[in-house]
């Protein structure tokens, strides 16, 4: 049975470095097709409703137990290492140093009910907070992609001093304090407890592990101990990452085993078996673990805190970076606003996709409950291109609906507001036209002003709201011309067609 | 020598050797010059992109009279947009592939392109199909989409830009070759030759801040000038430039307008879109500003013009 932690670590590693390297691949040169390997995480698939990947995670559960948890969920695998990394650092006899402890199962389960209530009353917050392969997600963008890049960009710029033109530096400009300080906060706790106390973290925060804990209590194939090898030496207790074997009592807490098999590999007599929970024996009543009064405590104090989490969901309009009081500026196929907001959890996937950076995580523009969610910000030479629709096809929540290019070419996500008072040939009484220039749909196009000039004009329902007037108005700080997000996402009209040149030119005309 | 060539000169030698005044025989002598001396403008129509450069580079002495052995050479086309060679927003990517190939052929040890483009960087370059023709001739494409790509330099003769960053790779290399495509441009009415200077410089929002015709003349005072303005015109974008909207605003043109002369170039341009596209060459700013600032000149008369039909 020794082969089940090498067959588990193979198939860790091959789920955990497409996610990471897709994350951090700065290029684009990796296939959007890895994102396939995204779209098996569990929160993803429930909020798009991905029925199949559900069916097969329940069905895996039900099979092997949390075998999720060690292969697929990133941050699980990611935990792995660290608490694998963290015996570099310990004395050799402290080296496996876990011991039973007992389940937090109140804790575990109050943040399970209160995040399903707060999510059924429409706040997507506590799942954007806790979503595990959300917080991988974070954690990789937002903490170590920066850091590559970095890597990347001084290494560019020597190779580039010599001549060789392979690597090529990459402007950083999605840094948001607020994005950043709360991955951080989450990369401390998760690595904080990984590297004490093993799983702690899925075991007792994490409510897909509590969901998946509720199914591997009755799965097919489970881990246990043979009475008749074991001599209770404790190896495997001391080996088990999420503290669940109790080898004085030989007993194993199912519903924190995450079936990483390491136990059965430590076993010298072999007295860990992995088999048939069913096999020649009538079948045990699962236990419960909650009493009604424990009931009662976690449901009252659910009821409080989704109240108080509710009220906070108002969206907060922010004005400090914007021209004007504007409405946050939701990616393309985001659709509306409330399905936007309580689909999306942040996982920043979209944001290390998108090749121009427009896409940040916000700070306060969808209020406290969307931090990290993703909007377009503006700058020189950032937009939203034209031909692009990476974003849509990459989003593993449905938050945002995959775009045919098509579409998304006409899906107006916000639009232009022309300010003809501060624009340069206005002011100037000089030709400018680049917001014109920038325009792929021509809504922003240059009529007769005076003079032989030309000054903009907008023609709303052609308007995408791609950005690319306000990315390169000369007018700084606050430019003359700048895109309104929608709340609704709606349909543009498709521009006309210039008048085709039929004549044959066969002349230079000089 | 052209039949209307040898009735000038003998004309003005007949003239002078009658009168025989100072004056005139400097009239003469530099009538003369011209007329022996190669084109100051070539223009070719008819054939594919690189037929048409082969052809026009023969009449002004083929690409060894510009490019020696040994040296470094940057061409700069138009990648400014993610657009397909068929929407006409970038130059001809067989065009610059066929330039980066005589080039290296003529001897050159290295050839650089780059544009510092409008659209995402990477996109433009390959989608324009100009990173494949220029990498498949032996060039190398180079970024431009970073500040310290680029070092400062002064225009001393600039009105309004009296200095700019341009790309250092221009700033060190031997020789270099200015590739546009001819565009209808919704700011600078045309894109041609010197408003493809934009994309060597870094700060292309100061152009738009401070009279965008007078920085383009001004960009086109910089004291290195390109050894030929190579003007695409094989597809042309005659409206909603310079980003296009579909195929409806191009036209095939066939053509293609040669000169070291910033200004001439622009202006023979403009006439031949003005054919498609009647507009008026006062609209068109930078070029009488250019002219002013002593760039070049209008006066395609004067010059001794190389038409070519093939």
């Amino acid at each position: 049975m020794k082969f089940l932690k090498k067959i588990r670590i193979v198939l860790a590693v091959l789920f955990f470095l497409p996610i990471l390297l897709f994350f951090i691949d700065f290029t684009g040169k990796l296939p959007t097709q890895i994102h396939s390997f995204i779209s098996l995480q569990l929160v993803p698939a429930l909020l798009s409703l991905n029925l199949l990947v559900i069916n097969i995670g329940v069905i895996l559960a039900l099979l092997f137990g949390r075998i999720y948890c060690s292969i697929i969920c990133p941050l699980g695998v990611f935990q792995d290492i660290v608490s694998w990394k963290s015996r570099l650092f310990r004395k050799k006899s402290k080296k496996y140093r876990f011991d039973y402890s007992k389940p937090q199962n109140t804790l575990r389960y109050l943040i399970l009910a209160i995040t399903i209530i707060v999510f059924i009353l429409g706040s997507s917050a506590l799942v954007l907070l806790l979503d595990p392969y959300s917080i991988f997600g974070r954690i990789i963008t937002q903490l170590f992609r920066p850091l590559i890049i970095w890597g990347n960009d001084g290494l560019a710029v020597a190779l580039n001093r010599m001549g060789n033109y392979s690597l090529y530096k990459v402007e950083q400009i999605s840094f948001v304090p607020l994005a950043f300080g709360v991955s951080l906060l989450f990369f401390i706790l998760v690595t904080a407890m990984s590297w004490f106390w093993g799983r702690l973290y899925c075991n007792t925060i994490c409510p897909v592990g509590t969901i998946l804990g509720f199914i591997s209590k009755i799965s097919i194939f489970h881990i246990s101990i043979e009475e008749s090898t074991c001599n209770r030496c404790g190896a495997c207790e001391k080996h088990c990452k999420s503290k669940c074997i109790d080898s004085d009592a030989k007993k194993v807490d199912d519903s924190r085993c995450v079936s990483c098999y390491n136990c059965i590999s430590t076993c010298k007599k072999g007295g860990i078996k992995y088999d048939i929970r069913y096999k020649n024996r009538k079948i045990q009543p699962v236990q419960s673990e909650i009493d009604n009064g424990r009931r009662t405590f976690l449901l009252a104090s659910g009821a409080a805190l989704t109240s108080i989490a509710f009220a906070n969901t108002k969206k907060i309009i922010s004005n400090n970076d914007s021209i004007l009081a504007r409405k946050p500026i939701m990616p393309p196929g985001a659709n509306n606003i409330d399905h936007f907001n309580a689909h999306c959890t942040g996982c920043q996937l979209c944001v290390s996709k998108c090749p121009m950076q427009v896409l940040k995580p916000a700070a306060l523009q969808y209020g406290l409950t969307g931090i990290t969610q993703p909007h377009l910000t503006f700058s020189t030479h950032v937009f939203c291109t034209y031909d692009c629709n990476i974003c849509t096809t990459v989003c593993p929540t449905g938050a945002l609906r995959k775009l045919p290019m098509e579409e998304k070419k006409l899906t107006q996500i916000g639009v232009a507001k022309f300010r003809r008072n501060k624009c340069v040939v206005f002011t100037e009484e000089k030709d400018c036209g680049a917001c014109s220039e920038h325009c792929p749909t021509q809504a922003v196009h240059m009529i007769p002003y005076k003079n032989g000039l030309t000054i903009p004009e907008v023609t709303e329902n052609l308007c995408i709201g791609c950005g690319g007037c306000e990315s390169i108005c000369p007018v700084r700080p606050y430019q003359a011309i700048y895109v309104e997000g929608n709340s609704n996402q709606i349909k543009a009209k498709k521009p006309s067609e210039a008048k085709k040149f039929e004549k044959k030119i066969d002349d230079f005309g000089f | 020598m052209k039949r209307r060539d040898f009735f000038k000169s003998a004309a003005i030698v007949g003239i002078a050797s009658v009168f025989k005044t100072k004056a005139l025989g400097s009239v003469m002598s530099s009538s003369k010059l011209a007329v022996q001396s190669e084109p100051d403008l070539v223009a070719v129509m008819g054939g594919e992109p690189g037929v048409m450069l082969t052809r026009a580079l023969k009449e002004l002495g083929g690409i060894g009279h510009f490019v020696k052995r040994g040296q470094k050479v940057v061409i700069k086309p138009n990648i400014g947009w993610d657009r397909k060679p068929e929407l006409a927003a970038n130059t001809n990517p067989e065009l610059v592939g066929t330039l980066v190939r005589l080039c290296k052929s003529a001897g050159a040890s290295e050839v650089i392109v780059f544009d510092n483009t409008c659209h995402d960087w990477k996109k433009s370059y390959t989608n324009s199909g100009i990173e494949k023709a220029v990498t498949a001739a032996g060039g190398k494409m180079v970024p431009a989409n970073d500040e310290s790509y680029f070092r400062e330099v002064e225009l001393p003769r600039g009105v309004n830009l009296k200095k700019a960053k341009i790309h250092r790779s221009l700033l060190d290399c031997d020789v270099w070759f200015n590739v546009p495509i001819l565009k209808h441009h919704g700011g600078a009415k045309n894109s041609i030759s010197m408003k493809n200077l934009m994309g060597i410089v870094w700060d292309r929002g100061f152009f738009h801040s401070h009279d965008l015709h007078q920085c383009i003349a001004d960009a086109a005072t910089f004291h290195k000038s390109p050894a030929l303005n190579i003007i695409d015109a094989y597809r042309i974008m005659k409206s909603n430039g310079p980003q296009g909207k579909s195929e409806a605003d191009v036209v095939m043109l066939k053509s293609l307008i040669m000169s070291p002369d910033f200004v001439a170039a622009d202006t023979a341009a403009m006439k031949l879109f003005s054919q498609v596209q009647p507009t008026d060459m006062k609209d068109v700013r930078y070029i009488g500003l250019a002219e002013r600032l002593k760039v070049g000149t209008q006066n395609l008369e004067r010059l001794n013009v190389k038409r070519i039909k093939l």
